[in-house]
C-alpha cells in the first residue's frame, strides 16, 4: 500500500493522528505518542497488522525516536510507525495491550536507553544488572563520567 | 569497587608484550616450559619431604592427574561450541581422558572459561572458581577470556578473566581452532606435572606463597 | 485428606550455569511439586554491548560482530547487516555475490539445523549421543566453509557490497558430493532413531504447545512461528537478494509442540539441499564485490535503512540510521532468539521440569543473539 493510502486510513480512524510521512523502505508515518495506542489497535485489528517485528529506540541529541515496524502475517505488507518524545524525561504509552510482543522489547529500550513505557506490567531491567546506573546506548553515557564505564556488581566474597 | 589482580600478577601497560606473569607473547623469545612452570628438581622446595618415596609418589600421583582432567561444562559464548566440538568425533579430547565434562564444578578439576565474561556474569564465575576443590586449573580460551577479545572497551565486559581469577593457561584465536584447544590441554598437562602435592609447595612454585 | 498434604510452592534457580540452558541463560521457576506455576526467564548474562560498538566501528569492522552474535550460523548473521549498509549506501551487488551469498546462508541452515536437532537429543537426555552423529556432517560443512573462506566458525564472509571470497576450484564437486554421500546417511539416522522414536514422540508431542494466535501475537518467528501452523517465511514474503530466483518450499507443523517445531527443521534442511543445488547449477559468471567500495565507506547523512532476513532461529532484522560519518550513527539488531523468549512463559505454564528443558530446546535460543 502507498504512504498515502495509509496515512488517510489512519486519519480517518484516529482524528489528526499522522504528523509526518515519508517512504523508503517501507511506508512510514510519525504519530503523536498520545495517540499511538489508538493507531496501533487501528492497525491491528481494521488494516490486519497483526505482528510486531521490531522496537527500536534512537537517540538523536534533541529527542528520542521510537520505531515500530509492523507486518501482516501471514502475507507481505510491511508499515513503520515512529514516535517522537522530547529528551528529558522520556515516556511513551506501551503498547503491550496491542501486541504481547512487546514485552521484551520495551524493557529492553528501557534497560539501554532510558525511555519509559507508561502501562507496561513489569518495567525492570533485563539486559544490565539491576543496581546498574545509567542508561548505555545514549550517546551521553559515560562522557566525563569514568565511573559509569566502571560499575560492577556485586561480587561475592571467596573463602582463601 | 576494585578488582584485585590474582597474587603473583600484575596489571599489564598498553603495548605491553608479555602476560600477567611476565612470560613474552613473542614466539620466537618465549622460554622453554620447564623454565616458566619450573622444573622437578626443586630440592628447596621439596625441603623436608625430599626423598625417594615422595617424589615417587608425587610422580604417580602426577601422571595419574595429567590423563584424567575433568573440565567443568562453562561454556559462555562461541567458543563453547569449540569445545564442543573438541569433545566430539573429529577432534577427539576423550584421547586425554577428559571427555567428563562436569556439570557441577564440584565434581570438575579444570574450568575452561570459553567465551565473553560480561560483568553481570562476574559474581557466578568467582562463585563456581570457588566451588572447586583444590588442586583445581584454569584454562582462558579464546579472546574475549583472555583479554576481552573484540570487545574491548565495552560497557560491561571484563578484559580478561585473568582479572578475577589466576589462569594457568591462555588459549587465543576467536574462536580457537580444536586443536589449539587441545594442544592448550597438552600445555596445562606438563604444567600439571610439574605440581606437588602438598598446596604450600605448589604455591611456593606458582609464586604466590 | 489430599489438601491436608498441600504444599507450598517453591522458587528455584536454573542459574546462569546449567548444562541444560544452551547457554548464560537463568530461569527462576516457581514450582508447585514437579508442575511449573511461573516462569521467570532473566537474560543479560552475555550482554556485550554489540549495538554501542557497531557504532565506533566503520561499516566493515561491524560485519564482525555480527559472526558473534548467533554463533551457531554466522553467516544468516551476517546477511541482514551488509544488505541494510548496502540500502543506506545504495549499492548494487553483483548478482554473482548474490549467489554466492544464497549457499552460504542456506548451507549454513544445514549446519545449524543439524545443531540444534543434536542438542535437543542433549536436552532429551541421549547424553551427547545425537550430537555426536548430527555434529559430524556439521564438521563436513564447516569444512566447506574453510575452503571459502579461510574460518570455520566466525567467517565474515559477506562484506557490504558482496562477498570477501570467489567460490574455488572444486568447492561444487566437493558440496554436492557431500549431499549425494554424506547427507542421505544422517538424514535416515534421524527419523529412525530420533523422529519414529517412540519415546522421543512421548516426550515431544503435546507438550510446550503455543497456538497459531498466541505465536503472532508473541512475535515468534522462525521456525517456531511454523511449527504452530503460520506458513510466513521473509524468503518468500519480503523476497531479499536474489531469493526470489529459486523454487522451495515452507514445512510448517499443525500443532505447535515441541514434535511440530522439531520436525519443521528436519524438513527445512532438506529444503535448504534443494535451494544449494539450485543455487550451483545456475550460479552467473562476473564479480564478486561492487565497484568502489573502500574502508571508509560512507552513506549520506540522515538515511536509514531496516533489512530483514530469515535466519536460521527467526526474523533477524537490522535497522541503521547514518549521519554521514564511516560508523552507523545507530545500528539495531533484532535477534529472534530474545524476541522468540517472549512466549516462554506460555509455553512452559503447566508443564514438569523435565519438560522445561526440552522445550527451552525446541525453541532453539543462542545467547549471544538473545543478549547481544
Amino acid at each position: 500500500m502507498s504512504v498515502d493510502s495509509l496515512a488517510e486510513a489512519i486519519n480517518q480512524a484516529v482524528r489528526g493522528a499522522v504528523v509526518a510521512k515519508s517512504t523508503g523502505n517501507m511506508p512510514s508515518v510519525t504519530i503523536g505518542a498520545g495517540r499511538l495506542v489508538a493507531v496501533c489497535n487501528h492497525l491491528k485489528s481494521q488494516m490486519g497488522f497483526n505482528y510486531l517485528s521490531s522496537i527500536t529506540g534512537v537517540d538523536y541529541y534533541d529527542r528520542f525516536e521510537v520505531i515500530y515496524h509492523l507486518h501482516a502475517v501471514p502475507g507481505s505488507e510491511q508499515v513503520c510507525v515512529k514516535v517522537v518524545v522530547n529528551h528529558d524525561d522520556p515516556v511513551v504509552p506501551s503498547v503491550f495491550n496491542v501486541w504481547q510482543g512487546a514485552d521484551l522489547q520495551e524493557r529492553e529500550v528501557y534497560d539501554l536507553m532510558g525511555i519509559r513505557f507508561s502501562g507496561h506490567p513489569n518495567l525492570t531491567r533485563i539486559l544490565m544488572w539491576d543496581e546498574f546506573e545509567g542508561h548505555p546506548l545514549r550517546k551521553d553515557f559515560g562522557m566525563g563520567n569514568q565511573a559509569a564505564w566502571e560499575q560492577m556488581p556485586h561480587m561475592p566474597q571467596l573463602e582463601t | 569497587m576494585e578488582i584485585k589482580p590474582p597474587p603473583g600478577t600484575r596489571r599489564l601497560q598498553p603495548g605491553e608484550l608479555v602476560d600477567v606473569r611476565g612470560n613474552s607473547l613473542i614466539m620466537g623469545d618465549r622460554k622453554p616450559l620447564a623454565d616458566v612452570f619450573g622444573t622437578l628438581d626443586e630440592l628447596s622446595v621439596y625441603g623436608q619431604n625430599a626423598n625417594l618415596a615422595y617424589s615417587a609418589v608425587n610422580t604417580i600421583y602426577n601422571w595419574c592427574r595429567r590423563w584424567s582432567y575433568w573440565p567443568s561444562f562453562f561454556g559462555l559464548a562461541c567458543c563453547a561450541i569449540e569445545m564442543i566440538a573438541g569433545g566430539l568425533g573429529r577432534y577427539d579430547i576423550s584421547r586425554f581422558g577428559a571427555e567428563m565434562y562436569r556439570a557441577s564444578p564440584r565434581q570438575a578439576d579444570l574450568l575452561i572459561v570459553s567465551g565473553t565474561v560480561t560483568r553481570k556474569m562476574a559474581p557466578a564465575i568467582m562463585r563456581v572458581y570457588d566451588q572447586m576443590a583444590d588442586p583445581k586449573f584454569v584454562m582462558a580460551l579464546g579472546g574475549c577470556a583472555c583479554m576481552g577479545g573484540p570487545f574491548v572497551g565495552s560497557y560491561s565486559v571484563v578484559m580478561g578473566v585473568d582479572q578475577m581469577i589466576p589462569v594457568d593457561v591462555y588459549i587465543p584465536g576467536c574462536p580457537p581452532r580444536p586443536e589449539a584447544l587441545l594442544h592448550g590441554l597438552m600445555t596445562l598437562q606438563e604444567r600439571g606435572d610439574r605440581g606437588y602435592l602438598f598446596k604450600k609447595e605448589d604455591q611456593l612454585l606458582k609464586g604466590e606463597a | 485428606m489430599i489438601n491436608a498434604l498441600r504444599t507450598e510452592t517453591f522458587e528455584i534457580n536454573m542459574g546462569p550455569q546449567h548444562p541444560s540452558t544452551h547457554g548464560v541463560f537463568r530461569m527462576v521457576l516457581t514450582l508447585d511439586g514437579e508442575t511449573v506455576v511461573d516462569v521467570v526467564p532473566k537474560m543479560g548474562y552475555l550482554h556485550r554491548g554489540i549495538e554501542k560498538l557497531a557504532e565506533e566501528n566503520t561499516y566493515v569492522q561491524g560485519v564482525t560482530f555480527t559472526d558473534r552474535m548467533d554463533y551457531l550460523s554466522p553467516m544468516t548473521g551476517n546477511f541482514p547487516f551488509v544488505l541494510a549498509v548496502e540500502k543506506l549506501a545504495g549499492i548494487e551487488v553483483p548478482l554473482r555475490a548474490q549467489y554466492l551469498r544464497i549457499i552460504a546462508a542456506e548451507l549454513q541452515r544445514i549446519a545449524s539445523h543439524l545443531a540444534s536437532i543434536g542438542f535437543l537429543g542433549n536436552d532429551l537426555g541421549t547424553w551427547y549421543s545425537p550430537l555426536m552423529y548430527t555434529l559430524r556432517e556439521r564438521e563436513i560443512i564447516l569444512d566447506l566453509f574453510e575452503m571459502l573462506c579461510g574460518a570455520r566458525m566466525t567467517p565474515t564472509y559477506m562484506r557490504p557490497g558482496g562477498v570477501s571470497q570467489d567460490l574455488p576450484e572444486g568447492f561444487k564437486d566437493r558440496c554436492l558430493l557431500f549431499f549425494e554421500k554424506n547427507m542421505p546417511r544422517i538424514m535416515g539416522e534421524v527419523p529412525a532413531l530420533l523422529t519414529d522414536n517412540e519415546i522421543v514422540q512421548m516426550r515431544l508431542k503435546n507438550v510446550g504447545v503455543l497456538p497459531a494466535e498466541k505465536a503472532i501475537a508473541c512475535s515468534v518467528s522462525g521456525p517456531s512461528l511454523r511449527g504452530s501452523g503460520v506458513k510466513f517465511d521473509i524468503r518468500k514474503a519480503v523476497p531479499y537478494n536474489a531469493y526470489d530466483q529459486f523454487e522451495f518450499d515452507i514445512p510448517t507443523g499443525t500443532k505447535g509442540d515441541n514434535f511440530d517445531r522439531f520436525v519443521v527443521r528436519y524438513e527445512e534442511i532438506k529444503q535448504s539441499m534443494r535451494i544449494v543445488r539450485q543455487a550451483l547449477a545456475n550460479l552467473p559468471a562476473g564479480p564478486i564485490m561492487a565497484p568502489g567500495i573502500t574502508r571508509n565507506l560512507r552513506a549520506p547523512a540522515g538515511s536509514e535503512a531496516f533489512a530483514r532476513t530469515e535466519a536460521s532461529r527467526g526474523e533477524l532484522s537490522v535497522y541503521m540510521a547514518s549521519d554521514g560519518g564511516v560508523a552507523p550513527y545507530r545500528c539495531k539488531l533484532r535477534s529472534p532468539s530474545f524476541i522468540n523468549l517472549t512466549a516462554l512463559r506460555e509455553m512452559l505454564l503447566g508443564s514438569r521440569v523435565a519438560d522445561v528443558v526440552v522445550t527451552l530446546g525446541t525453541l532453539d535460543i543462542v545467547l549471544g543473539e538473545v543478549d547481544r
